[in-house]
Parts: C-alpha cells; structure tokens; sequence
C-alpha cells in the first residue's frame, strides 16, 4: 500500500456503489455523526469540559467555520485572515438583538447572516480587487477592526461584553440546557449538513466552475469573460454567511460574549484546520477542523499551548505535505501544479 | 476634540518622528524581503517583538539592571545602549534568518504556490509569538531604566526629550547605513539584482539562496534596532506587541511603495506623523484602525506607493 490514498479510497468506494447504495452511505455516516454525543463514556471523553459541550464548540462550530473558510480560501484561492469579523458579527448581532429586543436565536440566526454577508459585501468591493498578500493583510486588519469596535462604541458594553444572551427556545418540545448540550449539537450538526449541501450544489454549478477557474488563473479566467471579481464577491459573502451563522450559534451556546473572544487567533486557527484536513476538499475540512478542535480538548497538554501546536501544525503541513491529510481532488491537484510552474 | 491637538502641536510632530522612524526601521524588514521574493513577511512584526525582547535581556541579564536600578551615566551609559543595541538586533537578525530557513526556503525550492508559502509564514508568525507568550507567561515586560529621559530643550512649547533625540539621530544613521549597504556593496548590488530578475540573477552566477538569507539578515537587522529604541522609548513590551507595529510598518512600507527603500524613509515618518496627529483628534484607542483606513485607502487609489511597484500586479 505505498500509494495508498485515503481520499481516493473513500471516492473509489462512492464510485463504485449505485444509487441506493449511496444513499445507504449517507444516512449511515450522519446517524454516527448524530450519535456522537451519546458516546462520552469511551475513551473519547475529555478530561476538564463536558464531553457534549466540546462537541458543540469547538468541534461542531469548528467544523461549521472550517466549511466557510474552505470555499473563501480553498475553492477560490483568496487568503482570507479576518474570518473571526464575520464570526463576531454574527456573535454580536445575537448578543445585541437578544439584549434589545425579544427575538429569540432563531428569529435571529436570518438577521446575523444578513450582518454577516453584508458586511462581506461591504468589506469585498473594494477589497477583492487586490490579491494575494494584500487582500491577506487588509482582511487581516479587518478582523482586528471589529475587534476594537467592539472594545470601544459603548453600545456593545466594550470590554465588559454582553451577557444574558437568551437560550435558545425548545426544538420540538426538547429543551435547551447547559448541563445537557445534545440538543445543541443536533442543530449545529444540520447547519453543517446544509452548508455541505449547498457547497456541492455550488462546486459543481456556474459559481463553482468559476471559482477553480479563479483560484487556478485569476487573469486566465477574466480573459474567458468569467466575472471575476463578482464571483470572489459572491464566495467572499457565502464564506462571511457561515462565519455570521456560526457566531450567532456560538453566542447561544456561550450565553456570554466579549470583544477578546474574538482575536486575530481564531483566524488563524480555523485556517489551520482547513489547512489541516486538505485546502479545498470538503470532507477533507471536515476531519481538519474536528481533529484540531477536539485534541486540545482531549490531551491536556496541548490546550495550554493549543495556538503554538496550531502554529506548528500550518508550517508542517504546508511544508511536507501541503494538499493536507485528505488532498482535493487528483485532476484539480494537476491543474494547480501546472499553473504554478508556469 | 481638537484643543489637545492645536495646543500640542510640536509636540505630538516630535514624538510623531520618533515614532516614524521607529517604523522607517521595521518597514525596511517587510520592504526588503518584498524586494527579492515578491512577498510580505508575514512575521517581520513577530521579528520584531523579539527584537525587543533582545534589548531587555541584555540591560537585565547581562548588566543586571532591574526596575529599582539607578539610570546609567556616561561611558558606562553609552556602552549598555551600545550593547541593548547588538543585543537587539542579534535576537532578530537571528529570528529571520531561522524564518527564512523554516518558512519559505524549502518551499521556494519546491516551487510550491504563493498560499502555501504565505501560510506557512503565518504559522511561523504564530509559533514565534506563542513562544514568547509561553516564556514570559503572557505578561507583560517593563524595561529598567537605562536613560535617564532628560528634557534637552523646548522649541514652541516642545520638549525635546533625550531619548527622542537619540532614536532619530541613531536610527536615521542605521537607516543610511542600510540604504548605502544595498546601494553600494557588492552584497547589496546582488540582492537588487535579484529583485530586478530572478533567473536573470542567477544566470549570472549568483548565489539565489546566500542573496535571499542575507536580505533576511538584513531586513531583520533594521526591525530589531527598531526594537530596541521602542524599548528605550515606551520601556516596555508584551508578547503581542508586534501586530499593531508590524501593520503600521507595513502600512508605512506601502505608503513608501513596498519594495523600495527610500519610501520606506517617507513612508514611515509620514504614518508615524498620521498616527500621532490621529490619536490626539480621535484618541488613541482608534489608532489602529486609522492606520487600517489609510492602508485601504492607499490600496485603492495609489497601490504603487508613492515611489514603488503596482501591488495589484503580483500574481496570487
């Protein structure tokens, strides 16, 4: 097995079953995604939180705020470093709406991804016109703008934060509770099974098409008449959408939030499990950002030195072994290595 | 809103330079490793901090000076600055070489894609900060008094502080000291031959891989002498320290035209000016977001700088 590849393994399988088989497939790996919960008696239980709050957040949110960053910065190739703004706005739309006004989380999760994309918008018109380094660096200062907004305009109680957000209201008569996060997991599990639904749908659509053809020939692709820029608008803003979602869901899960949650370190870090798991490749982020969210939680050692292990874990893999654990696919793989020795 | 502004004037356009040319030093960092690959060095600003840290060791550990201690007089003054100084510039010179090393060089070997490298930097950039968070326990570090911060004289209700006095006047000289070094030696011909063309260069015999260590030296150099006059002026630093720099010397880098020197000179003084002026109207909780806006701005409409390259023609 010197050739063995995990991805093309797991594709080799997918290939070769028919339609029923696939759906068999399906419906087997979200039923042992859904009973994750249930298993913190094994040895996968972590020894300081409570297992079925890890898997709330970090693993789920983790994952969620991987599968956002991965269309940004792996289908269409733009170093985003200020994903932590869209994820905050998210976080302080739900802390502010819930603050004011007598929405409750769900009411709010459309509003929190309205902020979310808006400020993408806003943030990618005049930005996304750079490349590189330089859109690295202006969505890097970004992020660290929304930070010290939110340290210093009073209404959003500066450093002191806002807490008393509300809970969450029962989901078919199953209450929300602190001491029991199932529930919670449940629902962060169906955001991420619909943002993977709509990132196939996507990939394999007009947008999609487009944005490979970004990531692989920025100028290439504008000669062929692509409209570039809008297309790096449009992946910019379903990146912030999922950011905004998974803030609004991490300020219900934490019932608390303040501006030093929300540092240039989440950035890095989600970046480092979509780095981690395999740039581009969905099931690839996926195992990226559950593996580095939950080992500082599992091993002791490492929640102390969790960003230094995250620092480490971006220069390793982009020197050794840059496509990532599961690497995208072969064909696309060919392609980018042809375009960069061109 | 403005009061403090007006009455302070030559004031805040004093420290303004001080702290322009402290940028001028860390932006030559980012300007020359842009010079030659084409590509920000995304932990220049952790280059930095360590820099700092280099000046503290050495009055410290080495002079044993602690918070309590007596500022030094005289010989004995100039010989720990002198000393803070190498220390300083030690620390970080060494800090870029092993990024260079880390980071980029075995991916510019394997001609890998610019994310690759960029992110790899970034991961350095963390590693090189969480050190120094772990070392120093995520305190943050004053410095002992070494000079005495004498008021030399007032001009229009200035005062002229020492310290001030000595961060331009030194600072200025290793700034044309480096600006000679790349424009005169043979070293410095080389690295300018390398920026102007890569393989061109490298036909012409030379050493791709001695040319691009030594602009890292270099460039680490000038960011940790940086290092150590932020230290004899603001006397203190922390583990974080190098992000607000390490954007504003950048924002300063591109004001210049990043790749170029020279701009590098303007564009610091000019940002450091900005900055002052900025803080004094709005306060200084919101300075790093004007120095974000300018950066923006200057991206927008003048992305070559005012003497350099047109950014938006690098490729991804």
């Amino acid at each position: 097995m010197k050739n063995f590849n995990l991805r093309d393994f797991g594709a080799g399988i997918w290939e070769r079953s028919n339609r029923y088989q696939r759906v068999a497939i399906v419906l087997v790996t979200i039923t042992l995604a859904a009973l994750l919960p249930f298993a913190g008696a094994s040895f996968l239980a972590t020894p300081v939180a409570a297992y079925d709050a890890v898997l709330v957040y970090p693993v789920a949110i983790f994952v969620l705020m991987s599968l956002g960053l991965n269309i940004v910065v792996g289908k269409s190739g733009m170093l985003d470093l200020g994903y932590v703004a869209f994820f905050a706005i998210g976080a302080y739309t739900n802390g502010l709406l819930s603050m004011h006004t007598g929405l409750n989380t769900w009411e709010i999760m459309p509003i929190g991804i309205g902020a979310a994309m808006f400020a993408g918008v806003l943030l990618g018109i005049p930005t996304l016109r750079l490349r590189g380094d330089y859109l690295a660096i202006v969505t890097l200062g970004f992020g660290e703008i929304i930070r010290i907004v939110a340290l210093n305009v009073s209404w959003t109680n500066g450093p002191n934060g806002i807490s008393g957000i509300q809970m969450p209201p029962p989901i078919l008569g199953k209450e929300f509770a602190l001491d029991d996060q199932k529930l919670f997991f449940w629902v962060v599990l169906v955001m991420i099974l619909l943002t993977i639904w709509m990132i196939r749908r996507l990939t394999v659509r007009r947008p999609g098409r487009a944005w490979e053809a970004i990531r692989q020939d920025e100028d290439a692709a504008e000669l062929m008449g692509v409209p570039t820029l809008k297309y790096k608008i449009w992946s910019f803003t379903l990146g912030a959408a999922i950011g905004g979602a998974a803030g609004v869901l991490y300020a219900a899960k934490n019932l608390f939030i303040s501006p030093e949650m929300f540092t240039l370190n989440v950035s890095i870090l989600i970046l480092a499990c979509v780095v981690f798991g395999g740039i581009g490749n969905i099931w690839g982020v996926i195992l990226g950002g559950a593996i580095l969210g939950y080992l500082p939680d599992r091993i002791r050692f490492i929640s102390d030195a969790r960003l230094l292990v995250f620092g480490l874990v971006l220069v390793v893999v982009m020197n050794f072994r840059p496509d990532g654990l599961l690497p995208r696919k072969k064909r696309e793989k060919a392609l980018v290595k042809k375009g960069a020795s061109a | 809103m403005f009061t403090v502004f007006i009455d302070q004037f030559w004031q805040l356009t004093i420290s303004g330079i001080a702290l322009g040319f402290i940028y001028v030093l860390i932006a030559l960092g980012y300007t020359m490793v842009y010079g030659v690959l084409r590509m920000i060095n995304f932990a220049n600003s952790e280059i930095f901090m360590w820099g700092t840290f280099g000046a503290i060791v050495a009055s410290r550990d080495l002079f044993g000076y602690n918070q309590t201690s007596e500022p030094a007089h005289g010989a004995k003054l100039a010989l720990v600055l002198f000393i803070q100084l190498f220390a300083s510039m030690a620390f970080a010179g060494l800090t870029a070489v092993t990024v260079e090393f880390v980071a980029y060089r075995r991916l510019r070997a394997k001609g890998t894609n610019r994310l690759a490298t960029l992110i790899s930097a970034i991961g350095m950039s963390m590693v090189l900060s969480e050190v120094m968070r772990l070392l120093t326990a995520s305190r943050p570090v004053g410095s002992p008094r070494i000079l005495e911060k004498v008021i030399l004289v007032e001009v229009w209700g200035a005062q002229i502080r020492l310290d001030t006095l000595i961060t331009i006047m030194a600072a200025g000289a290793i700034f044309i000291i480096l600006e000679r070094f790349v424009k005169l030696s043979r070293m410095g011909k080389a690295i300018r031959a390398v920026s102007m063309n890569e393989d061109a260069a490298k036909l012409m015999g030379i050493n791709l891989n001695r040319v691009i260590t030594t602009t890292f030296l270099v460039g680490g150099l000038a960011t940790g002498a940086a290092g150590f006059f932020y230290i004899t002026v603001y006397e203190y630093t922390k583990f974080n320290i190098g992000f607000t720099m390490g954007l504003a010397a950048f924002t300063a880098a591109v004001i210049g035209g990043i790749g170029n020197i020279r701009g590098a000179f303007f564009g610091g003084v000019s940002l450091g000016l900005a900055e002052v002026y900025a803080s004094a109207i709005l306060g200084t909780q919101w300075k790093s977001v004007t120095i974000f806006i300018v950066l923006v701005l200057v991206l927008l409409f003048k992305p070559s700088g005012l003497f350099g390259e047109a950014v938006t023609q690098t490729r991804a």
